[in-house]
């Protein structure tokens, strides 16, 4: 009996290890994969948790205690309301224009040939790749100019994100017009419906998806934006301003709850968004 | 209305484009403009006349290129680490994440969802002195008793490392998510290992997500003052602290607009060498 338990056990032992290094070998790429999504996840989960923190001091580095303290008045901290509005209505107004104006470039850009559309392409590709500090400064100095026209502050704002944002729409939307069926626009003429008709009732239904991630898209960047806003807000505060101001002294619990927020309404769309074509993949995978 | 556009067919495209190139062409282009007009302007705030002034671009090298250098230096770390990083997350959700996949994209875009400052602000708690990471790494002596992460070289790239992430992570997503698996079928079929595989198929094939997310990191990355100012010292100031300091602190337009230039130029001028050793295909397509 002891000879035959001598003799398994260090067979099962060299098992055991050899299937934990299979193990290791194929999922390595899996627990990699989950450790950077932690990593990606961790300031998150840090900013979320702060907000619940009732700091000892000033600062806000130190887990004391939980408290929902700071969620309740979250506007206790002088214009931390008001540069949060500011931060909406900037981005609503901008996404509004943005994505009107994007669209109708991409449109141009896809349905069209004319003279231009290479440099047209460029103007669209240019702001893209340029560092946002320069578009910021160089913004700056065309207002700085012209003070006797505009001076800077909430429009100067709504002016800068339009002009970043625009960029985004037309790629997305391109994207896709590119993929789309012109004979659905083709057949609503055949049946009598003129270009202003045919766009109402086809082609706008058709881009409305794209239309809103390029909203949502742009929505996201304009209300996170720091660097273009900064130079060119004058003595208006958006969010981001207001957290840069306030970092130089003390954060508050308070601008964790604000972004903990607007993170927690974003990923709600996100998770809508991710539900939602899982669910079509699946009726269509019954379907066929 | 819909007659209109029949008969003008031909000028449909321009009454397209023109309100949002006019917004490009008065809020992009002519500020380029004025920005050139600045940057060769001399005199003291506010009194600032256009005089040619070249030698404000002689000036500007001279007193900034070493936060210039750091600049790139700094941005190119920051991409090659972002590449490293992101290279296998992406790979491992193009290829096994199955059902999970649009859970785990949702997961790379997430940190765009706190707001920059903010996010950047929490590696100052997770940094800290007192905090968890510090400790450790004292304890395995990694770090000297009095040793920091804070204030450092290493904390400014590493901020910025995690705010670019996402830049580099979802082009190379997307072109490794285009690569038809039969290609690698194929390669197995025909004798190559998995290694092999990946190194002849997988990786050419995935070229041009790394190329495009290496411009978008970078780019960006190059110009950035956030991650400075916030997790560095004044020995670890970038080219956009500088930029945005003389802007809004010690009011030297003409200064801050010949830098600006300089940033942008440089840049250009990388992207030109870049495309000539990539190829222009890969770069815009």
């Amino acid at each position: 009996m002891t000879t035959v338990a001598e003799a398994v056990a260090p067979r099962a032992q060299a098992g055991v290890a050899t299937r934990v290094w299979r193990f290791v070998k194929r999922h390595a790429l899996t627990v990699y994969a989950l450790l950077a999504v932690g990593y990606l996840m961790l300031p998150i989960a840090v900013v979320i948790l702060f907000s619940f923190n009732h700091p000892t001091g000033r600062f806000n580095y130190v887990w004391n205690t939980f408290t929902f303290d700071n969620w309740i008045h979250w506007n206790s901290i002088l214009g931390i309301q008001s540069a949060v509005e500011t931060s909406l209505e900037v981005a609503t107004l901008a996404t509004l224009v943005a994505t009107a104006l994007g669209t109708l470039i991409a449109l141009a850009l896809v349905r069209h040939h004319f003279v231009g559309r290479g440099a047209t392409n460029l103007l669209v590709f240019l702001p893209l790749s340029t560092p946002e500090i320069v578009l910021g400064a160089s913004l700056l100095t065309l207002f700085l100019n012209t003070t006797s026209v505009i001076q800077l502050g909430f429009w100067t704002i709504f002016i800068a994100h339009v002009m970043f944002i625009v960029s985004f729409v037309v790629i997305t939307v391109k994207a896709r017009l590119i993929g789309f069926d012109r004979h659905l626009e083709e057949a609503a003429m055949d049946l009598g419906a003129n270009e202003v008709t045919t766009f109402r009732k086809i082609t706008l239904p058709l881009l409305a998806p794209a239309m809103l991630a390029a909203a949502l898209l742009g929505f996201a960047l304009s209300i996170d934006d720091f660097v273009i806003t900064y130079l060119n807000a004058g003595p208006t505060q958006t969010f981001p301003i207001f957290v840069w101001g306030i970092a130089r002294v003390a954060v508050p619990p308070q601008v964790n709850v604000v972004a903990s927020a607007i993170f927690l309404v974003a990923i709600a769309i996100g998770l809508g968004n991710v539900f939602w074509q899982y669910r079509s993949a699946k009726h269509t995978r019954g379907a066929i | 209305m819909g007659g209109f556009f029949h008969r003008h067919r031909g000028v449909t495209p321009y009454l397209l484009l023109a309100p949002g190139i006019l917004w490009l062409g008065i809020f992009f282009l002519v500020p380029m403009g004025f920005l050139g007009y600045q940057s060769l302007q001399s005199g003291i705030f506010p009194d600032f006349r256009f005089t040619w002034e070249f030698s404000n671009f002689s000036t500007a090298l001279t007193d900034y290129h070493q936060q210039l250098i750091r600049s790139f230096v700094y941005a190119g770390i920051a991409t090659v680490a972002c590449l490293l990083l992101a290279y296998p997350l992406a790979y491992w959700i193009a290829f096994r994440a199955g059902p999970w996949r649009n859970l785990f994209l949702l997961f790379i875009v997430a940190p765009f969802f706190v707001t920059y400052l903010v996010r950047t602000l929490a590696w100052l708690n997770i940094l800290a002195d007192q905090g968890p990471v510090v400790r450790v790494l004292r304890d395995v002596h990694i770090l000297a008793p009095d040793g920091r992460l804070l204030a450092t070289t290493f904390a400014v790239i590493s901020g910025i490392t995690y705010n670019f992430f996402p830049f580099m992570a979802l082009p190379v997503y997307v072109s490794l998510e285009q690569i038809d698996p039969r290609l690698l079928e194929a390669a197995k079929d025909l004798y190559a290992s998995s290694f092999q595989a990946f190194l002849r198929v997988t990786l050419p094939l995935s070229a041009p997500g790394i190329v495009a997310g290496t411009l978008i990191t970078f780019i960006p990355a190059a110009g950035d003052f956030i991650n400075a100012a916030l997790l560095g010292t004044p020995n670890q100031q970038m080219i956009g602290n500088v930029i945005q300091a003389k802007f809004l602190e010690s009011l030297d337009y003409p200064g801050a607009a010949s830098l600006s230039f300089i940033l942008m130029g440089t840049i250009l001028v990388m992207l030109l060498v870049y495309a000539r050793i990539v190829g222009t295909e890969k770069l815009t397509g």
